[in-house]
């Protein structure tokens, strides 16, 4: 089971439109990722609450088809 | 019991619940033993829950606080998050305070 990046990006990217996506593949085996996130759409959430959105964006596949991806949120101003 | 009411009697009779996979001693996944280590270090006891050994919480306890992976960290009843936010916290020096906050007694080194 897996994703390929650029697909994670898409997914991002269509649900926080304005969002600075960046995707490391942590293991080269297309199921490791860290993903640094800048939105204005995290503005005033708490860090569980930007994570699960990313999640949300996601559509149900963070823990399945896509089995870690290290995420770092932050606030675009 | 449902799972439901299981995972709520655990962290609530538990001040530090830490679902993971595997146990604080053997960690049988990366994000897991973050978990730990952030834990040990900051000297926190905590009740360990091993959801390898028990699918329905592991699926369980993803749905109770809407969060699709595993480690997950509950202080007080309240879900904090998972290793990415326990590591974020930890090294922005929030978790110590945090826990402090929440009446959790941390003994580094101890």
């Amino acid at each position: 089971m897996a994703m390929q990046a650029a697909e994670i990006e898409r997914l991002i990217k269509e649900a926080f439109p304005d969002a600075e996506v960046t995707i490391t593949d942590l293991a080269g085996d297309n199921d490791h990722y860290a993903a640094m996130i800048a939105s204005s759409a995290f503005k005033g959430k708490t860090r569980v609450q930007q994570h699960q959105m990313v999640y949300d964006a996601l559509k149900g596949r963070m823990g399945g088809v896509l089995h870690a991806l290290s995420l770092q949120t932050s606030v675009k101003v | 019991m449902s799972v439901r009411d299981q995972i709520a009697k655990e962290i609530a009779d538990n001040d530090v619940v830490l679902y993971m996979k595997g146990t604080p001693v053997f960690p049988q996944c990366g994000f897991s033993s973050v978990a730990v280590q952030i834990l040990s270090s900051l000297g926190v006891k905590f009740k360990s829950v091993d959801v390898l050994k028990d699918p329905e919480v592991r699926q369980g306890v993803k749905e109770f606080s809407n969060w699709p992976t595993i480690p997950q960290l509950y202080v007080k009843g309240e879900f904090v998050g998972g290793s990415d936010i326990l590591r974020e916290m930890y090294e922005a020096d929030e978790l110590g305070p945090f826990l402090a906050e929440k009446g959790i007694v941390c003994q580094p080194g101890a």
